[in-house]
């Protein structure tokens, strides 16, 4: 008789462990697609996840889709030299005759991997540094922490960015290593207010009181309730970083030519101005482009999460 | 309040003498001997050695750090080795005229953003607003140097509007050294045709400046208003009768300005920051193109000093900007005299 008990009370767990999977799973998909309702209601979003992918697109596949692949390294065709905007070169040339649109989407494609890869470099680091300083609150851990986030919060990222670019080799990576170094303290900033927040809410309580491990309750209480705030930081983010990259090359600490960039290609534009106005002005727009696009997608994406927040 | 702001001046010190151990760091990361740098790489090793027992190179870090500290509090930063003189006479020479681009611009963004965001907030939902609200985003998704290019381009040499190279033209006379401010040099010696001059020169590479906060200042100060306009102390002021100019000039304005003035204030201290790159274009001999060239010829002394000069400026920008909020909101100012 008991063992039938407890067989049908084993088994009724086993399914309703099942069920809440199951559950579980639905609604997330139910989040994810009212999700995507919210963000896709208002059109700007959407114009700006499109534009995202279509530049993403167009970066990925530059070799196939540009008219020119080989301007895009050292080459020079006097000839075609300055060349104004034609069904040839709809950008125009530049002062050594290689085509403009051809270079500003293989520079598109670093600022890209630049605004990318950095955050793929911060995000973490910051985000377990703040974590770890909100979380031990008062404690040495916070003191130090955020100590030195203040220092690097005093100064703004770009001086101390372009500082630690002067004395490095100037490349794309060591680019990428000196905003990077710049960059995480806005993230611990950002996380250290959240958990301070979490850590005395009645689920942490408890995870503590059940004994649960330091790393579940970083990792698996609070972290997943920051991750809205974090998410809509990075996104609009990426807009700020390839500002700054594009900043870095601009003055010469970033991207080497013959590497296009479109920081470099400005510079270099510049200096033939008011005539051969189209080398400095047509990757200037692709920047705007970029970053407009990015900042639509952010705000779609605050929008998205501050509505679910409350 | 005096003691909030003792506090805050300690902690400053503080946080600049953690930013001179980050720099320091910086400084000895890089490649090569400084002395070495120094004296170039026909010197003889003798005098390289010379120069590094001076320069305190073959003591511990520790150490040496100690030395340059003691030196950077007295105002001394060594030699730059661009220019060959010393980095604080550079700097006290270069400071003032990214001092006059970044006031002036704050100024701009100022009148501009407070501007732009009422005018939009007072016109909500209508055609102004959905103009100043595009234009807010076009300030805000350029940056500041495409913005210097288009302006060179088109007041420079389309229309011809505007001077766009240096602080004043050749032919003008200088006006004698009093703040270093050209502008403000020129009224105390009543020179007025230099004045007008110097500000012609001020006038695009400060609105450069000021775009981007223009745009940020007047999309805050449209939200913060237009929050401000449901609550219902408006609602009883307008029961009451009083006009809306009244509303909006004095029971809406000072309380929707407290977020903008404390994002004004981080936007006029970055910009010195962005001032790099626009002082590049318009060749304006500032701070900002000083520190490009000591760090485009890796010139450690220059380069610490700049970003200490302006971490230094930062923070106090962020100070003053405390004392003025605490000014408009009661609340941080009674709290504050409370505690004390």
């Amino acid at each position: 008789m008991t063992g039938q008990v407890n067989l049908s009370q084993d088994f009724s767990t086993k399914l309703t462990l099942q069920q809440a999977k199951q559950m579980e799973r639905e609604s997330r998909r139910q989040n994810l697609g009212r999700s995507w309702y919210k963000f896709s209601r208002n059109p700007l979003s959407v114009v700006g996840i499109v534009m995202i992918i279509i530049l993403v697109l167009l970066a990925v596949f530059a070799q196939y889709v540009t008219p020119y692949p080989k301007h895009a390294q050292a080459f020079t065709d006097f000839a075609h030299a300055k060349s104004p905007p034609s069904w040839q070169h709809p950008f125009g040339t530049d002062q050594i005759g290689r085509d403009i649109l051809t270079r500003s989407i293989f520079g598109l494609r670093s600022s890209l991997l630049m605004g990318v890869l950095v955050l793929v470099l911060v995000v973490p680091v910051g985000v377990l540094l703040g974590l770890l300083a909100g979380y031990f609150q008062g404690t040495w851990i916070d003191t130090i922490i955020m100590r030195i986030t203040d220092i690097f919060l005093s100064v703004p990222p770009l001086i101390l960015a372009l500082a630690i670019a002067s004395v490095l080799k100037p490349n794309l990576w060591n680019g990428m290593m000196a905003v990077s170094l710049m960059w995480w303290p806005w993230y611990t900033r950002l996380v250290y207010g959240l958990a301070v927040a979490l850590r005395n809410e009645y689920f942490v309580t408890s995870a503590e009181v059940t004994g649960a491990s330091t790393r579940h309750i970083l990792f698996r209480e609070i972290l997943p309730n920051t991750l809205s705030p974090i998410l809509t930081k990075m996104s609009l983010d990426v807009a700020w970083v390839i500002i700054i990259g594009s900043m870095l090359s601009f003055v010469g600490l970033g991207v080497q030519p013959p590497e296009p960039s479109l920081g470099t290609m400005i510079s270099d534009g510049a200096r033939y101005l008011p005539d051969q106005w189209w080398i400095a002005v047509f990757p200037a727009l692709v920047i705007v482009i970029v970053v407009l696009g990015f900042n639509l997608l952010g705000d779609g994406v605050r929008d998205m999460f501050a509505a679910e927040e409350i | 309040m005096i003691r909030f702001l003792a506090r805050r001046i300690v902690y400053s010190i503080f946080v600049l003498l953690g930013l001179s151990i980050v720099i320091f760091i910086i400084a000895r990361i890089m490649p090569g001997d400084p002395a070495r740098v120094a004296v170039g790489a026909r010197a003889p090793q003798w005098v390289v050695d010379k120069l590094r027992e001076h320069m305190h190179l073959n003591d511990p870090i520790v150490v040496q750090y100690g030395y340059w500290l003691r030196d950077a509090v007295q105002g001394d930063f060594g030699l730059s080795l661009v220019t060959q003189r010393p980095v604080t006479t550079d700097i006290i020479e270069f400071f003032p005229a990214s001092l006059e681009l970044v006031l002036f611009s704050g100024l701009l963004s100022a009148i501009g953003g407070i501007g732009l965001g009422v005018i939009s907030a007072r016109y909500k939902d209508t055609w102004i607003d959905n103009a100043v609200r595009l234009f807010s985003y076009t300030g805000i998704v350029t940056p500041s140097f495409v913005f210097a290019i288009f302006f060179v381009l088109l007041f420079g040499w389309v229309l011809q509007w505007l001077p766009i190279i240096g602080r004043v033209s050749e032919e003008v006379t200088v006006p004698p050294l009093v703040t270093g401010l050209v502008t403000v040099d020129a009224l105390l010696a009543g020179q007025f045709s230099t004045f007008v001059d110097a500000l012609r020169h001020l006038i695009l590479p400060s609105l450069a400046l000021a775009m981007g906060s223009i745009a940020q200042e007047a999309r805050i100060t449209r939200s913060t208003m237009a929050d401000n306009l449901n609550k219902d102390y408006v609602a009883s002021a307008r029961a009451l009768g009083v006009s809306e100019r009244a509303i909006m000039g004095r029971f809406l304005l000072k309380p929707s300005l407290i977020p903008t003035v404390s994002i004004l204030g981080l936007d006029i201290a970055s910009t010195f920051s962005i001032a790099f790159l626009v002082e590049l274009i318009f060749n304006w001999p500032g701070l900002a193109r000083y520190g490009m060239q000591a760090m485009l010829h890796k010139d450690l002394n220059a380069i610490s000093a700049v970003i200490l000069v302006l971490g230094a400026v930062f923070i106090t920008v962020n100070i003053i900007v405390d004392i003025i909020v605490a000014q408009l909101d009661p609340r941080i100012r009674l709290s504050a005299a409370r505690s004390e």
